[in-house]
Order: structure tokens, then sequence, then C-alpha cells
């Protein structure tokens, strides 16, 4: 094998049996195949380290355009195959430099990702974000405006500013306790849950505040049942916009780390 | 596949994995660099070891019309970046001039306007 040519894990998997991978392609094009690892399957795809490569990979991630590319190809070959058999999708820039040392890092982890892979195994995420509505769970916010005959202009206007104040308090307060709730009765929906941060609005395209960003791990046929307690919600709680994603491969349950709630 | 038109509160569902649409960018890179598993590879990238700042500078010029309703000086209240942050400001410190503030803020602005000039380029070609 030539020194500059690595090994780029897309997911792991139990046994993709006879799913035709044959016209799928990954990273820069290259013919998707599957590698066998300590009893697992992997899909890869082969790649030039002056591209993939460490170095290569620090340099050309800070170009917003390549790293699109690459986030997209690395992501249809995960949506492609879990469409086949449950996987494990790997984080990008998962490099080998061989199928050998790929397989040798992956025995001594078998038994956990085996285990992984039951837990997800017909299954699905659905992503959920909730955004806190300006102004809403506070019928009348902002309109009311204290007359301003005593104690002159100046009283008035604290008087006013105070209020505006504290009814954009309540109308956070009342957002947060919205998502929490959802985020409570999505849970029990759901076979796992995850709580990841707020996005950014750079990130979510959206300037109101982020109160919940949620993946909820759900059996692949209960997806209309999961959407329609979303809408649910939705209903329930006027104060937040819900804004429901997938379904995903199960990128939020991959991990070991235990950290389920609900 | 991504659910809702903005500023409507019932939420709708498209085929399940119907997959039209292309999915929102900043939620797949979401998921491919702070979601899935984490194996150690011999030629792995650690991407917490990358330069986050730049790449979530490339972020906000995404979506730039956004940054500008903002603020561009978003980053300085950051989470994310603020170990960067306070260790650029206790190298500032160290050197006692505020003057190179300026200047390195002046340098990321025209960096920005830079790359939002050549963004742009790239989306008419498109």
């Amino acid at each position: 094998m030539s020194d500059d040519r690595g090994v780029w894990a897309y997911a792991i998997t139990a046994d993709p049996g006879d799913a035709d991978l044959s016209r799928l392609t990954g990273v820069a094009g290259a013919q998707v195949r599957t590698a066998p690892a300590a009893g697992l399957t992997v899909l890869v795809s082969d790649v030039d380290l002056n591209e993939f490569g460490e170095a290569a990979l620090r340099r050309n991630l800070e170009d917003l355009d390549w790293l699109e590319g690459l986030a997209r190809a690395h992501h249809e070959v995960i949506a492609a195959g879990a469409k086949l058999f449950p996987l494990l999708p790997t984080r990008l820039a998962t490099v080998y430099s061989s199928d050998e040392s790929m397989a040798a890092v992956l025995g001594g982890r078998r038994n956990e990702l085996a285990a992984a892979l039951q837990r997800v195994g017909g299954r699905v995420e659905w992503g959920v974000k909730a955004y806190a509505i300006p102004e809403a769970g506070q019928p009348g916010a902002g309109r009311h405006e204290p007359a301003a005959a005593e104690g002159g202009a100046g009283l008035a206007y604290l008087k006013r500013r105070k209020a505006q104040l504290s009814a954009q308090a309540e109308s956070q307060r009342s957002a947060a306790a919205g998502a929490n709730a959802v985020h409570g009765h999505l849970s029990g929906r759901a076979a796992e849950a995850r709580l990841h941060p707020p996005q950014s609005p750079q990130l979510s395209g959206d300037k109101r505040p982020m109160m919940l960003n949620a993946a909820y791990l759900v059996d692949a046929d209960d997806g209309a049942g999961f959407a329609s307690e979303v809408a649910a919600a939705a209903d329930e709680h006027p104060e937040l916009d819900l804004n429901l994603t997938g379904p995903w491969p199960p990128y939020s349950f991959a991990g070991d780390e235990d950290e389920a709630s609900g | 596949m991504t659910i809702q038109p903005s500023g409507q509160r019932s939420v709708a569902t498209t085929g399940a994995g119907a997959g039209h649409a292309p999915t929102n960018l900043g939620d797949i890179l979401e998921r491919v660099l702070d979601k899935g598993l984490v194996i150690a590879g011999d030629i792995q990238v650690n991407l917490l070891d990358i330069e986050l700042l730049t790449i979530k500078l490339r972020l906000v010029i995404a979506s730039l019309d956004t940054a500008r309703e903002v603020g561009i000086n978003w980053w300085e209240n950051d989470p994310w970046l603020s170990a960067e942050a306070s260790r650029r400001a206790e190298d500032r410190e160290l050197q006692g001039s505020s003057r190179e503030l300026e200047d390195e803020n002046r340098q990321l602005r025209e960096r920005i306007s830079e790359l939002e000039s050549s963004r742009n380029g790239d989306r008419n070609e498109r």
C-alpha cells in the first residue's frame, strides 16, 4: 500500500448482509467499500493523505466550502447506509493508515460497539429544537402603556421600562419552563434522549434564542407517532416555536458516554 | 426533511427518509463535527484541537446577514471561544498594548469583508 493512501471511516455496522453499496461514493467521490474489523464491518473509502491526512485536514478544514462538501459527503454515506442496516456513525475525519490498523483499534472496543449497535438497531434519531417566541406566553405583553399623568414623563418612562423588562424576563422564564416540559414529555416517548447545547444564531440561522436542542432515539416505525407528539406539544406551548428534523442516523446515540436523560 | 416553516407554529412532517430538500448545513455540521462515535484513528484529527475560532468565524460568514444583525463581535461573549479569548487577553496584557487589539480588530474586519466578497462571488457562480 502506498504511503499516501489512507482509510476514511464513515460508520460501523455489525453485518451489512448483501446490501449493494456499489453505487455509493464518499469523500472526494471515492467508491465506498466495506472493511471487516474485529468481527464488525466498517464502511470506508480510500483517501489520499495528501488531501485528507492530518496536516492537510487542519489546513483544509479552514475552508468552509471544502468543509461543507466534506460534511455532506460524510453524512450522505452514513444516511444511505442507515437505510440498509443499523450503524454507528463515526465522527468526521476518522482516518487510518490501513484496514489492518483500523481493525486493531476497533478490536479493543468490540463489545462496547456491539452493545451500542443493539441499542440503535431499528431506531432513528429525531432532532427537536425550540425557539422562544418573543413576547409570547404573556397575553398583552408590551401593549400596556401606563398613563403619563402622575409623576411626569420620566417616572412614566421608568415604569414602562420596568414593565417591559419584567415582561421579557417572564417570557424567558415561561419559554424555559415550556422547553423543559416539552423535553420531559418527548423523552418519555423515546427510547433514549440527549440534550445538546443550544446552537448559536449563526449556526441555527435563526436569531431567536434557542431554548431546547435535543435528540430522541425513536423506533423507526414510530416516526409519524413521534411527529404528532411534537405537533401536540407545539399546540400546548404557544411560547415556543418547535422545529423537528429527521429521521437522522443515530449520530447522538453512537457514543459510549451514557448521559441518557428522561 | 426539516420541518417547520418559520413563523408558523404547527409542525408538519415531510415523508420520513424521502430525502428531498437539502438538510440544513448547520444541523449536519453539528452532528458530524460534534456527535458521532469517536474512535482513535492512527491519523485521526482531533477536531477539538483545530482552530475552532476560524471555523466558527467562517460559519458566521456563511450567514453574514444574521451576523450583522447580532453585531459582528459576537465571539467575545461566546463561551466556546472564551478560553481562546482570555488567552489572547492575557497575551495582550503582557504586552501592555491596546493598540494591538485595535489592529487585530481591523484586520479581522478586513478579513471578513474579503471572505464575504469571495463567498458572494462563489454564490454567483453557482
